[in-house]
């Protein structure tokens, strides 16, 4: 059932995907966050992602169970990486699984909203120019 | 009434207070004024208003009182996904 998780190894999106998988399903959307080589008009050479854990994990679990109440679908999971990416890299999955397209799109997309909005997970970027910082966005 | 509580900084505050966690015994009676005697001592970029405040890794309420033995973590603006 719909599991939120970090993982400090590159994602699997098959198996994940596959975890969704039930016969009542006739609906999988997903969404990938990739690492992308620029942010704010900067050239972006690589990037970190920090996380408190134990909330972190608690509050992906808490979005989860809230997108199973709020939406019509079956089944949900999304894992963001942790550590040193690279250019390119998959940096977070979500997925869902419905009866039908129009609740597994509409839950994938309110599942990356709120991990942005909420989960305590920090990206630290490595810039062209050899500075680099936290974004820490004004909420 | 002093108490003993483990306080945890990220990223940019860990970057600005210069640790990842430290004990404090303090003579604070709310979440919130911990944070002034923190800010105060390490000199933290974030006014309070722009951070959030977790207690034994679930989110708390700045005037949540102070318990001894707990672990307070303050939350900078989250940038992941």
């Amino acid at each position: 059932m719909a599991h939120f998780r970090l993982s400090d190894a590159p994602i699997d999106a098959i198996a994940l995907q596959a975890g969704l998988r039930d016969p009542r399903a006739g609906a999988c959307a997903s969404f990938e966050g990739w690492v992308r080589d620029h942010n704010d008009g900067q050239s972006v050479n690589g990037l970190r992602y920090e996380a408190y854990a134990e909330l972190a994990e608690r509050e992906g679990a808490a979005i989860l169970a809230e997108a199973l109440q709020r939406f019509e679908i079956i089944d949900a999971a999304c894992v963001h990486r942790v550590g040193d990416l690279s250019i390119g890299d998959l940096a977070v999955w979500v997925g869902a699984s419905a009866a039908h397209r129009g609740p597994a799109f509409e839950a994938c997309r309110w599942i990356i909203d709120e991990v942005k909005a909420r989960v305590p997970i920090w990206k630290h970027e490595r810039y062209a120019g050899g500075q680099a910082g936290w974004l820490h966005p004004d909420q | 009434m002093s108490v003993r509580v483990e306080v945890l900084y990220f990223a940019a505050l860990r970057d600005a207070a210069g640790i990842a966690s430290e004990h404090v015994q303090i003579d604070a009676a709310t979440l919130s004024a911990l944070y002034a005697d923190a800010q105060k001592r390490h000199a933290l970029p974030f006014a309070q208003k722009q951070l959030r405040v977790a207690v034994d890794g679930a989110f708390a309420g700045w005037d949540d009182a102070l318990r001894a033995g707990s672990t307070v973590a303050f939350i900078p603006p989250v940038s992941g996904g």
